[in-house]
């Protein structure tokens, strides 16, 4: 599943950063690689970015970039 | 086995003058040229008016619409000039403000570069340190936000971080100006050689990696035999970096040497850092 | 250099041999690095870690509904405490420059026999126009700009810029133009300069251009009293000042929605490319420093506005005291320019006095008034005994008096100078940053035109729908 699917309050780990443009290397850059940990915190009340927190930092994505990324659900930290 | 760092030299400039000058910045009533560094959000411009108070001036980096604070201070009868870098997280992309950031404290050659450090976010921030490792060991990490760390129930030994990272690291709540001399201090001793740096370098288990990146490293040092950081520089040219091949192309490395700096590091004895 | 090619075909042989993912292996190094030194060296205390109080003004601060009520009420907050906060201040600064200081001037002209000509150049224009920008300009700037960069410092613009963003991604632009548009209110320069938070190049462009649709503290006045003498006037005496508010609030609001309009046209068109990556932290809640921030903020705006006011209102007030005196024929320049400029104007609802106080303003926004007070006057029945070239206010019944009596303006003339005050070029200094920041003549131009373009059409629509349905 994709990022983008991950709901508020969902934890996930990330499995791969789709390659298309230079979004995968800022991605990298914020801390999002292959193996982190990351959680929905909060959606912008229009639906879109969302707030995902990673190494203890608050990154919001709009969803096209959640998109490039796949994850797998998984329980709290 | 007791170790010692070499004296100072005497008459090498303790920074990069010329390239500095080509930066726009004019080192010529200063001592030492500091920058400072961190990720967006650390409390870098507190720390920055904190040390400069008044005697700053804002503008612009050459050819950029990066707004470049400058600013000086004075301790122990000697000059200091403050250049605060654009906030990144990382000195690896290609953004405009990392490149600045990146150049600055490549081809400057700052006398000492502060890198300060969210003390809520260290596992974070820590990305940054690591990299400006790779290019200087003339790094003074500035442990802000302490107070924020204590109200989240975050405790830092920051002594076992300093030992680690191989270079002093100075709690601080810039805010409250607390930890102000004594990161003036750190300054001081890494300038005069009196802290014996023992810079933390990127640690990665990938074989492969590791052998094309020794590869590299090699053939630079044999063209540059004194630059002071061709491991880094190698990782910037396996990366496909532009701005780096442009600088190997125009032989604007070959000015980078350990001479320009006014202390040798000895990396061979393992020290006790002194703190 | 054979030996730069070979480091470089070497680097490029090694680097097709490390493959694709060279840089996410790199990447991971180092922060498995961080995390091993990190675990190494701090320690949670689980139970504050949970870091309660951000996490709830959080989720009360992008609520759908709280959300928004919490902007709104913040930014009123805002404008409120600029606009009441000012009042004293600009009043107090007003009587000293303007009276006081003035008076002793030209009392000290007369004393060294300065021939007449000459002190009403220095005084009456140069001093003038001057004294006027920093009265008007510096209260407002000094209450605006501490006020958001508290609001800055505390955290909050960027949950600002989250909440707005998918408006301004449907625009083509980056959420964080909600915030240089913010700015923009306090003075556009500073907001043209606060797009440089926005890191893509075309992106920061439309926030360039579009910025002048943020009503800058020097246009504030010209709304408020139109507002308050034309609009507000027509409502019963106690819903006055609610009539006089939402016609200003009205501009504001159309202000935003040419913003997000012009952006989503220009990504159409000029400036299409790519929505950029995106990228926007919101960093946690941090106590500002207040007093510092007070401080800082007030002297850097202080010695803006200081420095604008010398640089770009004084020659306009020595331009606007020429035009008014010099004589061709028996019509001063001045004259000559509305009489030339007065079939366009009523053209656009407006008329030539209108159309020449804005030429001649083109550096400062707070002096349109004043010098249409003054023009109308000296050109026509002089009722309140102004002379040429020699700014003056009046309050706000003599006003209107003055302009529907002497100057013939119309219900249509205030709405569409309110609309031209919105849609006209960016103030000189606005200009002058653009190209500090762009570099590039064709942009600062489209920035410096669109503007008037599209006020020459609203304006002119305007007029023909009140001719039209003979509201007018």
């Amino acid at each position: 599943m994709t990022l983008d699917e991950l709901k508020k309050g969902e934890h996930a780990i990330v499995t791969k950063l789709s390659h298309t443009g230079s979004n995968h290397i800022r991605l990298m850059d914020l801390g999002i690689l292959p193996g982190t940990h990351i959680q929905a915190e909060l959606v912008s009340p229009l639906g879109d970015p969302t707030a995902y927190r990673v190494r203890e930092t608050l990154i919001a994505l709009r969803r096209e970039q959640a998109r490039q990324i796949e994850i797998e659900r998984t329980e709290g930290k | 086995m007791t170790a010692h760092a070499t004296p100072a030299c005497e008459t090498c400039p303790a920074f990069n003058a010329s390239q500095l000058k080509k930066m726009g910045v004019n080192t010529d009533d200063a001592d030492y040229v500091i920058a400072l560094a961190g990720n967006p959000n650390t409390g870098k411009s507190t720390v920055f008016n904190t040390l400069t108070g008044l005697r700053q001036h804002v503008g612009n980096w050459p050819g950029k619409t990066v707004t470049r604070a400058e600013g000086g201070f004075n301790f122990n009868n000697k000059t200091y000039k403050l250049v605060d870098l654009p906030g990144t997280y990382s000195l690896l992309s290609t953004s405009v403000d990392e490149e600045v950031a990146r150049d600055f404290i490549l081809f400057g050659q700052p006398s000492v570069t502060v890198a300060v450090v969210d003390a809520t976010r260290i596992e974070r921030n820590l990305n940054l340190v690591i990299q400006i490792l790779e290019i200087t060991d003339h790094v003074v990490v500035a442990l802000n936000l302490l107070d924020e760390a204590k109200r989240h129930g975050i405790e830092v030994d920051e002594r076992h971080l300093a030992r680690t990272l191989g270079v002093p690291v100075i709690p601080m709540v810039a805010r409250k100006g607390q930890g102000v001399p004594e990161l003036l201090q750190a300054i001081e001793n890494v300038v005069n050689g009196e802290y014996q740096l023992r810079p933390y370098r990127i640690r990665q288990n990938d074989p492969k990696l590791e052998q094309v990146l020794n590869k590299m490293t090699a053939i630079i040092e044999q063209q540059y035999p004194d630059l002071p950081n061709a491991r880094w520089v190698a990782l910037r040219l396996l990366d496909g970096d532009a701005s780096i091949e442009e600088a190997i192309r125009e032989n604007r490395l070959g000015v980078l040497t350990q001479a320009n700096r006014s202390l040798s590091i000895d990396y061979i004895y393992p020290v006790e850092a002194i703190s | 250099m054979n030996d730069t090619v070979d480091i470089l075909k070497t680097a490029k042989q090694l680097r097709s041999e490390l493959g694709d993912d060279y840089r996410a292996k790199l990447m991971e190094a180092i922060y498995s690095n961080a995390t091993q030194i990190t675990d190494t060296s701090v320690t949670y205390d689980s139970k504050k870690t949970k870091m309660t109080f951000d996490r709830v003004l959080d989720q009360a601060l992008t609520h759908p509904i709280g959300g928004f009520l919490m902007m709104g009420l913040m930014f009123f907050a805002v404008f409120w405490i600029t606009i009441t906060g000012a009042n004293i201040p600009s009043a107090l600064l007003g009587e000293f420059l303007l009276g006081t200081v003035y008076n002793l001037l030209h009392n000290f002209a007369t004393l060294i026999s300065l021939p007449v000509w000459l002190s009403g150049f220095l005084i009456d224009g140069v001093y003038l126009a001057t004294a006027w920008v920093i009265a008007v300009m510096l209260p407002p700037m000094a209450i605006f700009f501490p006020l958001f960069t508290l609001l800055e410092d505390f955290g909050y613009l960027p949950r600002v810029a989250f909440n707005l963003d998918r408006l301004f991604a449907r625009a083509g632009a980056h959420g964080k133009q909600s915030l240089s548009m913010m700015m923009g209110y306090g003075c556009n320069a500073a907001g043209v300069i606060s797009t440089r938070i926005i890191d893509s190049p075309r992106e920061r462009l439309v926030a360039i251009i579009t910025n002048n649709f943020s009503i800058c503290n020097g246009r504030w006045p010209t709304l408020i009293l139109m507002g308050t003498i034309f609009i507000g006037a027509t409502a019963p005496p106690a819903l006055a000042s609610f009539f006089a508010a939402m016609s200003v609030v009205t501009i504001a609001v159309l202000g935003i929605v040419m913003t997000l309009l012009v952006s989503w046209g220009l990504s159409k068109t000029w400036l299409q490319g790519e929505t950029s990556v995106f990228s926007l932290e919101l960093p946690p809640y941090r106590p500002p420093q207040i007093m510092r921030t007070i401080y800082t903020s007030i002297i850097d705006r202080t010695l803006i506005v200081l420095w604008r006011a010398i640089w770009m209102a004084a020659p306009a007030g020595a331009v606007i005291w020429l035009i008014s005196n010099i004589m061709i024929g028996d019509l001063s320049i001045a004259g000559h320019l509305v009489n030339f400029f007065n079939p366009l104007g009523l053209l656009l609802g407006l008329n030539g006095v209108i159309i020449v106080a804005y030429i001649v303003a083109i550096p400062a926004n707070e002096i349109v008034i004043p010098t249409i007070l003054m023009l109308t006057l000296t050109l026509g029945n002089n009722i309140a005994g102004a002379q040429p070239g020699v700014m003056l206010e009046l309050d706000q019944s003599q006003v209107y008096t003055v302009l529907t009596q002497v100057g013939g303006w119309t219900m249509l003339t205030a709405v569409n100078l309110m609309l031209f005050s919105l849609l006209h070029n960016p103030c000189s200094t606005t200009i002058l940053t653009i190209w500090n920041e762009t570099k590039n003549k064709k942009w600062t131009f489209v920035a410096t035109v669109l503007p008037i373009v599209l006020g020459v059409i609203i304006t002119f629509s305007t007029s023909m729908i009140a001719h039209f349905f003979a509201l007018v």
